[in-house]
C-alpha cells in the first residue's frame, strides 16, 4: 500500500510532533507512508476567503504532489473535506478525481481502510474530545446531534478502547468551537467568545486533556486555554494514541 | 458596518450573551427532542425539499395556476414587482375602503418590505398582533429573529416598554401580567380595525387558498373581524397541491420550536360574505435569486427559524447584527442578492460548521451556499482590499514549496525571538486579543522529516 502522509501547513510549521505522531502511529499500525516534501497547503485559507481563483495553483501543487499515491493520509479533517469537497473547480482530470477520492482523515483511514477499530493501550486520563465540524458533518465521522440523540463516532470509538481514559460528558456534544479559518481573525470577537464557551464546557465537566482530530480547532482552544492559564492539556489525538499503544 | 463589528457591540454585555446564546440554545434542544421522537424525520425533510425543488422549477406554472384558483374562489390576486409596489398596492386598498385602522398579523415578507412605516407616513394606524412584533414595535425596533421577533429582549426589557407606553406598574416584570396587558390592549385594536393584514406561510396552487399558521390566533381574530382581509406573500411560498401540505405543518413548528404543530393553521379559500379577500403576491428580487443556480434554492426556506437557533455565531451576536429583515445563516444568503455591498460581510460571519444546514428541515444547503457567496463577492470585489492582497500574496507562496518552506522558517524564528508583547499587540494582532499564539517549534516537520531521512 503506497502512503503519503500529508501533513497541513500549519501542522508542519507549528505542531511538528502532531506529524511526527501521525507517522509513528501509523507505521506502528503496519503502515509506511511517505512524506512528499513538494506538498504545501490544501488552500482552504484563500478559499474560504473568497479567493478560490487564487487558491487554484495551490490545488495543482496538492494534486502534482499526492497523484503517485495509493491514499493521501492527514491528521486534519477539515483539510481533507477541503479537498473532497472543492478541489471541483479545477478540471476533473483523472489525478485530480484520484487524489479527491483518496484522500482521507487520520482515523476514517485507520477505521475505514486499515479496518482497525480498536488500537490496544493504556491512557489513564479524562479525555474531552473536540468533534471538529468538518470531519464531524463534512466527513460524516461521528454522528450529529441534528440528527441524533446517541453520541458515537470514529474517534470516540478509539479512544474508548484506551484503558483507564475516561471520556468527558460534555453539555453540548458538537457545538462549533468558533476557529473557522479566517474567520478567527475576521471575527476575532465572535471567535474567542465561541472558544471560550467550549472551554468552559470542558472545564464545567472535568477535562485534563482536551483532544480532537483536527488541530486547527485545537491551536484556538489551546490559544485560549493558555490564556486563561487553565490545567487542561491541548493534545492531537494522534499524540494520544501514538503515545498509548502497546 | 459590518456584521463583526456590530457583533463586537453584542458581545460587550457578556452576561446578556451568554443569556442570548442559552436561551436560543433551549430552543434548538426542544427542536432536537421533536426531531428525535419523529423517526421519519429525514425523510420528511427529503419530501419537503423536493417538493420545494419542483415548485421553484415550474413556478410560473404554479403561480398562475394559483391565481386561477383564487380568482374562481372570489379572492383578488395583486401581482407587486417589488417592495414599494407592494406598499403602494396594499395601501391603495386601505384608501378604497377609507380604512385607518389596521392589525397585522406575522409577517416577514412585510417587515422586508418596510411597510409599517410607510402605512405610518400615510396616516394609517397599523398595529403588530403578535405579541412579539407588538413589544419590538412599541419599542420601534426590527424583528431579531423570524419566528421569534423580540428573542433579544428579557422580561424586564418588556416591563419597562411596556410601564413606558401601556401603563403597567414601574418594575412589574411578571410575565402572566404583562401579557394579560397587551391582551387588552390588542383587543381594543382589533375590535375596531377595518382591515387586516396577514402573512401567508403556504399557498396551495391546486386549490387558490392561503395558510396562515400562528401559535396566538391573532391573525384568525383579526381577519374574522375586519372587513378586508390582505394577505401578503412571496412567490416562493407556493406548494402544488393541499396534499403536499401536511409535510409541512410536520417539518415546521418541529424545526421551529419543537412544537408537533402550531396552534392554529388556517385556511383561507374565499371572503366570507359581504368581505373582501386579497392577496399580494411580491417578487422583490426572487426572480433574481431564481436566475442564480448556485443559490435559486435558498427560495425553498420556510422561515422556521431553526437555523438561528442552531448557529454559533447568531446565539452570540443577536439577530441585529446582521442588519437584514431575515437575520442568521439563511439571512446570510439572502442578503446578498439584495444589496451585495450593503450585506458583503454576511456571508463571513459564519465559520462553515454546516449545523445550519443539517438543521434546515427542507435542506438548503446553507454553509455551501455561504461559501459560494464569498467567491461571488471576492470576484466583484466586495472583499476588503487587505484581505485580497494576502490572500494573492499567500497564494504564490503556497504554490511554491520552497518559497513555503523559507517563509514557514522565517515567520516561525520570527515568533521564537520577538518579544510577546509585540508578537501579541492587541492593535494589529486580533488572534491575540483573547487568545495565546502557538508556541513556534525549533524545527518543522518538513526540516524534522529530512532530518530523520539523512540518518536512514
Amino acid at each position: 500500500m503506497k502512503v503519503a502522509l500529508f501533513i497541513p501547513c500549519y501542522v508542519d510549521q507549528f505542531y511538528p510532533q502532531v506529524g511526527i505522531a501521525t507517522l509513528q502511529l501509523l507505521e506502528k499500525l503496519g503502515v509506511q507512508a511517505d512524506f512528499p516534501k513538494q506538498q504545501t497547503c490544501c488552500g482552504q485559507p484563500m478559499a474560504n476567503s473568497g479567493c478560490e481563483q487564487d487558491a487554484i495553483p495551490v490545488y495543482y501543487n496538492f494534486v502534482d504532489t499526492f497523484d503517485g499515491y495509493e491514499y493521501v493520509v492527514g491528521p486534519a479533517g477539515s483539510c481533507v473535506y477541503h479537498v473532497r469537497k472543492h478541489f471541483d473547480i479545477i478540471e476533473q482530470t483523472p489525478a485530480v478525481q484520484h487524489v479527491r477520492a483518496n484522500t482521507y482523515e487520520l482515523f476514517d483511514f485507520i477505521l475505514n481502510i486499515l479496518g482497525i477499530s480498536e488500537i490496544p493501550g493504556s491512557f489513564p486520563h479524562k479525555v474531552g474530545l473536540h468533534l471538529s465540524c468538518h470531519g464531524q458533518r463534512g466527513l460524516h465521522q461521528a454522528n450529529e446531534s441534528e440528527m441524533t440523540p446517541v453520541r458515537d463516532g470514529q474517534l470516540k470509538r478509539l479512544l474508548s478502547g484506551m484503558q483507564g481514559l475516561e471520556l468527558t460528558e460534555l453539555d453540548r456534544n458538537d457545538e462549533c468551537c468558533g476557529f473557522g479559518g479566517t474567520f478567527c481573525v475576521s471575527e476575532a470577537g465572535i471567535s474567542a467568545r465561541m472558544g471560550q464557551d467550549r472551554v468552559a464546557d470542558h472545564v464545567r465537566n472535568g477535562t485534563r486533556v482536551l483532544t480532537g482530530g483536527d488541530m486547527s480547532c485545537l491551536m484556538h482552544l489551546e490559544g485560549i486555554v493558555r490564556r486563561a492559564k487553565l490545567p487542561i492539556k491541548v493534545m492531537h489525538a494522534a499524540e494520544i494514541l501514538n503515545g498509548a499503544i502497546l | 458596518m459590518s456584521h463583526s463589528k456590530r457583533s463586537d457591540i453584542f458581545l460587550l454585555d457578556t452576561e446578556r450573551t451568554t443569556w442570548h446564546d442559552a436561551t436560543l440554545w433551549f430552543v434548538r434542544q426542544k427542536r432536537d427532542k421533536a426531531v428525535y421522537a419523529t423517526p421519519e424525520f429525514q425523510e420528511l425533510r427529503q419530501l419537503a425539499s423536493d417538493i420545494k425543488d419542483h415548485t421553484l422549477s415550474r413556478l410560473d406554472f404554479y403561480l398562475q395556476q394559483f391565481e386561477e384558483n383564487a380568482r374562481r374562489n372570489g379572492v383578488q390576486v395583486h401581482w407587486a414587482a417589488d417592495a414599494h409596489e407592494h406598499n403602494q398596492i396594499v395601501l391603495g386598498l386601505l384608501q378604497q375602503h377609507g380604512a385607518t385602522r389596521v392589525v397585522k398579523s406575522k409577517s416577514m415578507l412585510t417587515e422586508e418590505c418596510h411597510l409599517n412605516p410607510y402605512l405610518i407616513k400615510h396616516g394609517v394606524d397599523v398595529i403588530d398582533t403578535d405579541l412579539g412584533e407588538r413589544i419590538i414595535q412599541l419599542r420601534d425596533e426590527a424583528p431579531s429573529h423570524v419566528v421569534l421577533p423580540a428573542i433579544h429582549l428579557k422580561k424586564e426589557d418588556v416591563g419597562d416598554t411596556f410601564h413606558l407606553h401601556l401603563g403597567t406598574e414601574k418594575g412589574n416584570n411578571d410575565p402572566q401580567q404583562l401579557t394579560e396587558t397587551a391582551r387588552q390592549h390588542l383587543r381594543e385594536k382589533f375590535l375596531v380595525s377595518e382591515v387586516a393584514i396577514s402573512g401567508v406561510n403556504f399557498a396551495v396552487a391546486e386549490t387558490g387558498s392561503v395558510v396562515v399558521c400562528t401559535n396566538e390566533g391573532n391573525a384568525d381574530l383579526g381577519v374574522n373581524l375586519a372587513k378586508v382581509h390582505i394577505a401578503c406573500m412571496g412567490m416562493e411560498k407556493l406548494i402544488p397541491r393541499l396534499s403536499d401540505l401536511s409535510v409541512f405543518t410536520r417539518i415546521l413548528t418541529r424545526s421551529a420550536t419543537g412544537q408537533p404543530i402550531t396552534t392554529y393553521t388556517s385556511h383561507f379559500s374565499k371572503p366570507a360574505e359581504g368581505k373582501e379577500l386579497h392577496v399580494v403576491i411580491v417578487d422583490n428580487g426572487r426572480t433574481k435569486q431564481l436566475g442564480r443556480p448556485d443559490f435559486r434554492n435558498s427560495l425553498k426556506c420556510i422561515r422556521c427559524g431553526a437555523c438561528m437557533n442552531t448557529c454559533p455565531v447568531y446565539r452570540r451576536s443577536g439577530g441585529h447584527s446582521y442588519d437584514f429583515t431575515i437575520p442568521g445563516p439563511i439571512g446570510a444568503i439572502l442578503s446578498p442578492n439584495i444589496d451585495m455591498r450593503k450585506h458583503a460581510s454576511l456571508p463571513f460571519a459564519s465559520t462553515l460548521c454546516g449545523s445550519c444546514t443539517d438543521v434546515c428541515p427542507v435542506k438548503i444547503d446553507i454553509h455551501t451556499q455561504l461559501y459560494k457567496w464569498r467567491q461571488v463577492l471576492g470576484q466583484e470585489g466586495e472583499i476588503p482590499a487587505s484581505k485580497k492582497w494576502s490572500m494573492r500574496l499567500l497564494s504564490r507562496v503556497l504554490a511554491k514549496p520552497a518559497m513555503y518552506g523559507l517563509g514557514g522558517k522565517v515567520a516561525r524564528q520570527g515568533l521564537r525571538f520577538l518579544p510577546h508583547g509585540l508578537t501579541h499587540g492587541k492593535g494589529y494582532n486580533p488572534w491575540a486579543i483573547a487568545r495565546e499564539l502557538p508556541e513556534p517549534p525549533k524545527q518543522s516537520f518538513r526540516e524534522w522529516y529530512a532530518q530523520q531521512m539523512v540518518k536512514l
